[in-house]
């Protein structure tokens, strides 16, 4: 299904993203005359990383590994309420102290550790099925973690961290106050950070697809059974990708929630799942770079559309509905992979087919 | 033990709403093998059509009804030619992204058209009350009309897949496509006939939903839409009893979740319960054992 590449083609991508972000800084710094940003295309770059590293975690479940996973936002915010609990709680307890960038990678890391440990507890289970049941598995838990996520009562009192289920009685202040999600937070999340989490996620999941581990995860991908008898061992392999998959979703999660002042647990439902889902599948399974261009695009396009108001959203439904059918036409199938041959035959431009 | 039986019903009731939208997901998923995401916006279609009936043409409830099945039925026909025909070669991913666009496409039509702003939903089917045990126990029509409507759909489906050609035809299509075609079944027209039946079936789920929980949103069907999915994979996606088994089994688990353990936690008792079921028996309660062979 997926050509197996070199790993001088992943330079191609990250050389391309260090340009668009080096291009984005340029457009900002507003050196440049007729190249600055809009007020709200400014206000969507960190969600633009953070859906870049959603889509790339997610086409490591459903692309490289196979298994179509619903529930790819449970993890995002697993990720981003331990990353808001730890960064609001070093906040509060030490007031004195100017932590920001340590209080960011804290956050950060947490939300991938919490999030990692979340896809560990939720992979056993889900990996021994296969297929739509698989993928229905995910969505429950999904759904099961907003729920939890709406239970729970976190407040800070001193340097005393306090836990309650179900219950917002907490000595205090209040950091994460169930149905009502976290509020007053402290944004540290920048442009810059979300960068550099884009290029840590491209590494991890690029060198991943390229090693031995890789191949092993898409040999059970491509053949379970041909995989399992040449001696892979199987569970631990899927299990690794879906980890991984959920420790990069759930940083992701950290950045995010940092990204706003509050955030409640309804963010993170299933039709965030189903979104990084379409960036996946409309970038091409299995196809890292197409993630990060299609979760960029897809997030932008919306505020490109803003100047038809109400149509907005409808527009979005119909070129998505559009992209797939034309993407199965066999006619335009044919056509596009004869343009795409004319492109292969030049090594100049070999970049710009994908 | 007045006050569980008053769950109980309420929880069948519930039940059935969900097994009747499951029918509609399960013959789909049999017959097309696709999940068909955008069949909870049909019943949010269904409802909308059935309260523009009441509220500002002034029919009668019995018409509203029809005509928000035979909407829901064209749509549903519709949706299929256009959005899922072109894709019977395609992976079953390129199909449930179109599903969802087509998902996506309904509720945004909808909020075009009717707004945001919920609208309360006048029951078509309320006459009243029945009260029992000196006032203890209060049984409204609409919950005795769901739980009658349930078992007259499930019979009649019964009878329909079980009797009639069309039905047979039906299954023969989920049993093999190829194998019906080349026994002279028409597999296209077999396929629009049960969009329109599941749809026809969202529409009379939508009536039902709203008249008991009376808020319509261009996101009302979006929940339970899910809910339902989830009870048909409880019961064995593809089989008609296990349709009716797990949607009732569902709504039985959420109203007696939310009413003893916690009103927060229903929704992720009756997941917590579908996964417990499918680790025990993977292709859920009545589902067919699929056979690996190498």
């Amino acid at each position: 299904m997926m050509k197996y590449k070199k790993p001088s083609r992943n330079f191609i991508t990250y050389a391309g993203v260090i340009l668009v972000f080096l291009l984005c800084e340029l457009a900002l710094s507003g050196a440049v005359p007729f190249f600055k940003m809009t007020r709200s295309l400014k206000g969507q770059l960190v969600p633009i990383c953070v859906y870049i590293v959603m889509a790339v975690s997610l086409n490591l479940t459903v692309g490289i590994s196979g298994e179509l996973s619903l529930g790819h936002a449970g993890f995002m915010s697993v990720g981003a309420f331990s990353g808001i609990l730890v960064s609001q709680y070093l906040l509060f307890a030490f007031p004195d102290a100017n932590l920001e960038v340590l209080r960011l990678i804290l956050a950060l890391v947490a939300g991938g550790l919490f999030a990692g440990i979340a896809g560990v507890l939720i992979g056993i289970p889900v990996l021994r099925l296969r297929g739509d049941y698989l993928a229905i598995v995910t969505l429950a838990f999904g759904e099961i973690i907003r729920n939890l996520i709406n239970c729970i009562y976190f407040s800070v009192d001193g340097r005393d961290l306090n836990f309650a289920f179900l219950n917002p009685n907490l000595p205090g202040k209040l950091l994460i106050n169930g149905p009502m999600g976290a509020t007053g937070i402290k944004k540290l999340a920048t442009f810059e950070v979300g960068f550099l989490l884009v290029m840590f996620t491209l590494i991890v999941v690029l060198n991943l697809i390229n090693s031995r581990s890789g191949r092993a995860i898409m040999a059970i991908r491509d053949n379970r059974i041909a995989a399992e008898s040449v001696g892979i061992n199987v569970t631990k392999y899927r299990m690794l990708a879906f980890v991984i998959s959920a420790a990069l979703a759930g940083m992701a999660g950290a950045l995010y929630g940092l990204n706003f002042s509050q955030i409640q647990a309804v963010k993170f439902k299933f039709d965030t799942s189903i979104l990084v889902l379409v960036f996946v599948v409309l970038g091409g399974i299995g196809n890292i770079r197409g993630s990060v261009i299609a979760a960029t695009v897809l997030t932008v396009l919306p505020e490109m559309l803003r100047q038809f108001g109400d149509y907005r959203m409808l527009i979005y439904a119909i070129v998505l509905i559009l992209v797939m059918l034309a993407s199965n036409n066999p006619m335009i199938k044919s056509m596009l992979s004869s343009i795409i041959d004319v492109f292969k035959r030049n090594p100049d431009k070999e970049g710009k087919d994908a | 033990m007045i006050q569980f039986l008053s769950y109980l019903l309420n929880g069948i009731s519930l039940g059935s709403v969900y097994a009747i939208i499951a029918l509609g997901y399960s013959m789909v998923y049999g017959i097309a093998k696709m999940l068909n995401f955008a069949h909870g916006d049909v019943i949010m279609i269904g409802a909308y059509i059935s309260f523009c009936a009441i509220q500002y043409w002034n029919l009668p409830p019995a018409i509203a009804i029809v005509l928000a099945i035979l909407v829901c039925t064209v749509l549903g026909i519709v949706i299929e030619r256009l959005a899922y025909k072109p894709l019977r070669q395609a992976t079953s991913l390129s199909v449930l992204i179109t599903a969802i666009g087509v998902s996506w496409l309904l509720q945004n039509i909808a909020l075009l058209i009717w707004g945001a702003n919920p609208k309360s939903y006048q029951s078509l089917v309320g006459f009243g009350s029945l009260t029992l045990f000196d006032g203890q126990l209060h049984i409204t029509s609409e919950t005795f009309i769901t739980i009658a409507a349930n078992i007259v759909i499930m019979i009649a489906l019964t009878l329909f897949t079980g009797k009639t050609k069309m039905g047979k035809a039906m299954r023969a299509v989920s049993e093999d496509k190829g194998a019906a075609e080349l026994m002279g079944i028409n597999v296209n027209a077999t396929i629009s006939m049960t969009f329109a039946i599941g749809s026809g079936l969202a529409a009379i789920a939508g009536v039902l939903l709203c008249s008991a929980y009376p808020v319509l949103m261009p996101t009302t069907g979006s929940m339970p839409g899910i809910k339902a999915f989830t009870a048909a994979v409880f019961g064995g996606i593809g089989s008609i009893p296990g349709a009716l088994i797990g949607g009732i089994l569902l709504g039985l688990i959420e109203i007696m979740g939310k009413a003893y353990v916690s009103t927060e936690l229903g929704d992720a008792l009756v997941f917590a319960v579908l996964i417990i079921v499918l680790l025990v028996k993977p292709t859920g309660l009545l589902g067919k054992k699929i056979h690996e062979k190498v």
